[in-house]
């Protein structure tokens, strides 16, 4: 464990901070302070100026022309596939596809390999803290193959209780598909595990990494896991791109889901012949910039290291947790001890969105509501939680102004 | 203190919020609706009882944010003993203080509803203040069981 010294010696939050022009901005009269990362993340130079680039000097249409303009948006846009697959150490950049985003990632499994290798009776199991972008597709897939979806519990703290997450597990297992981060708790899975658990009946393994991949080290070959999405506007790249990792194996079996130009090798009336992958998923003209910002981010995230974000973000987190529940009337949501920089909580007596508008006010953003995640509510008895959610340009001040800023919502409530 | 949260949450709302009036199912209604918001989970069931083209009582049920609540709460106090006629009126003088159309013009006719004309200044809470609204003019239109509002 690193001593707060040497987290603060890694991270120049003050050098980073600097890097993102939103953040330089004063809200209903206040310096902003942006907690509401896990929504979407602010966007470094970098990125902008890479879109800048890209629009200014480099526009084309890609795998297509042979002039000097389309060479170069080809070589960046295959650049940034390659920069994605150094990212989650892919095997080989063929498995990395874009797409618009994790929800989307997760749809198309849904409806490729989910359509060819799903029968009635078969079963899908998900956990009880998905996001309902890792619910829906599932459920639309069980409707039409009259499949079944089941879900393990979680616990009080916010934890997939393993053993039932092992007894639902079971030779009509096909699919698993699990959060690596809760987006409305912070619970960090056990995926690695969990993917072991699900490869040893025979099922196919999908984590949805939206939450996790700004914030964690993540080795698709180390998970072993078979399929992974994330978005780009989570990770401080543009909004609009995401990424599908895939197996190659997998792939190449799975049928295409939308057709149309780049997806195919050849056309006749007759008969089409469908591209490889990852070009047999990326039908019509790919967003282009926004995989060409989304590298840009990356290569940012990367050389400022995760060890360092993810330290840093614990201390945050361990600052914040503690701050809150000194504030009387707060109870925080989502206790797991594996958790990620998100602080879900409920004040007595004062609805979220009341909260959330007193604190914009004073010029600090965070989440109100039900986060997309419904279920995640109801197991815990609330319809709404205020959720802040940190990033590595947050700093302990701005904890203190989140604080200080719930006195206000008190003397209004009181 | 700021000020301007101050014009939203009156001490009226903050109070209409903390102790709802009328919240409670009503015997002998005729009329009754779920009014629910699928973006921040809001929701309220408002039941009415009609006689003679007049809200001869009205109550609600239900959770939500302060705003929406306190909405709610002085929904069923303003309503009492209104024609359906005047219930629609006052609808559309409550909207017109909402969205910032001649507050100053409608807050007489509003009596203790001008307290949300604060709201004005806060778009993104607008739903909030008129979803017991939408509601009790599908009841009094008889449409369906549930409304929603975004």
């Amino acid at each position: 464990m690193s001593t707060r010294a040497e987290i603060v010696s890694a991270l120049d939050v003050r050098r980073v901070h600097e890097d993102f022009p939103a953040l330089r901005q004063i809200v209903h009269g206040h310096p902003l302070v942006y907690l509401d990362n896990a929504a979407t993340a602010q966007k470094p130079q970098v990125v902008l100026d890479a879109l800048m680039q890209f629009y200014t000097h480099d526009c084309a249409n890609v795998h297509r022309g042979v002039h000097l303009l389309s060479e170069r948006s080809t070589a960046a846009y295959e650049g940034a596939r390659e920069t994605v697959r150094g990212f989650l150490n892919a095997a080989d950049a063929r498995e990395i596809v874009f797409t618009h985003g994790a929800t989307e990632s997760i749809n198309l499994v849904a409806q490729t390999y989910g359509r060819a290798n799903l029968q009635a009776g078969d079963e899908i199991l998900i956990t009880g803290l998905e996001h309902h972008s890792n619910i829906v597709p599932w459920q639309m897939l069980a409707a039409e193959k009259g499949a079944f979806l089941r879900v393990a519990p979680i616990d009080d703290r916010g934890e997939v209780v393993l053993e039932k997450f092992e007894e639902l597990l079971g030779p009509r297992t096909k699919m698993v598909a699990l959060a690596h981060v809760s987006n409305a708790l912070g619970t960090i899975n056990p995926v690695r595990k969990m993917i072991e658990m699900a490869h040893g009946v025979g099922a196919v393994a999908l984590i949805d990494g939206a939450q996790a991949a700004p914030h964690l080290k993540v080795d698709v070959r180390d998970l072993d896991c078979d399929f992974y999405a994330f978005s780009g506007h989570k990770v401080f790249g543009p909004t609009g791109i995401g990424v599908l990792y895939g197996k190659a194996r997998l792939l190449e079996a799975m049928p295409p889901w939308q057709g149309g130009g780049d997806m195919i090798r050849s056309v006749t009336f007759e008969k089409t012949i469908y591209n490889d992958p990852p070009y047999k998923f990326e039908a019509g003209t790919p967003h282009i910039a926004g995989a060409i910002g989304l590298a840009a981010a990356i290569e940012y995230v990367t050389a400022i290291g995760l060890e360092p974000i993810a330290a840093w973000e614990h201390d945050l987190l361990v600052y914040g947790a503690e701050a809150l529940a000194q504030v009387p009337g707060v109870r925080l949501i989502g206790t797991a001890r594996e958790k990620a920089a998100v602080l879900s909580f409920v004040l007595d007596g004062v609805h979220a969105h009341d909260v959330s508008t007193i604190l914009d006010r004073q010029g600090i953003a965070i989440r109100a509501g039900h986060h997309c995640a419904q279920p995640v509510m109801e197991r815990f008895g609330v319809t709404a939680t205020s959720r802040a959610s940190l990033a590595f340009y947050n700093t302990r001040q701005e904890i203190d102004a989140l604080v200080e800023g719930l006195g206000k919502v008190k003397e209004i409530f009181e | 203190m700021s000020t301007d949260l101050r014009d939203l949450y009156q001490q009226v709302i903050v109070d209409h919020s903390k102790r709802p009036r009328n919240f409670r199912p009503l015997e002998g209604a005729n009329r009754k609706v779920e009014g629910y918001n699928p973006l921040c989970g809001d929701k309220f069931t408002i039941y009415v009882k009609i006689e003679n083209d007049v809200i001869a009582d009205v109550s609600f049920e239900g959770s939500g944010c302060a705003i929406s609540t306190a909405s709610a709460s002085l929904l069923t106090e303003s309503l009492k003993g209104k024609t359906l006629a005047g219930a629609e009126a006052l609808f559309e003088s409550f909207h017109n203080l909402l969205t910032g159309l001649e507050p100053a013009a409608e807050a007489p006719r509003l009596g203790k509803l001008a307290v949300f004309s604060g709201v004005c200044d806060y778009p993104t809470r607008v739903k909030c203040a008129t979803l017991a609204w939408h509601t009790l003019r599908a009841a009094l239109k008889g449409e369906g069981e549930k409304v929603c509002t975004e």
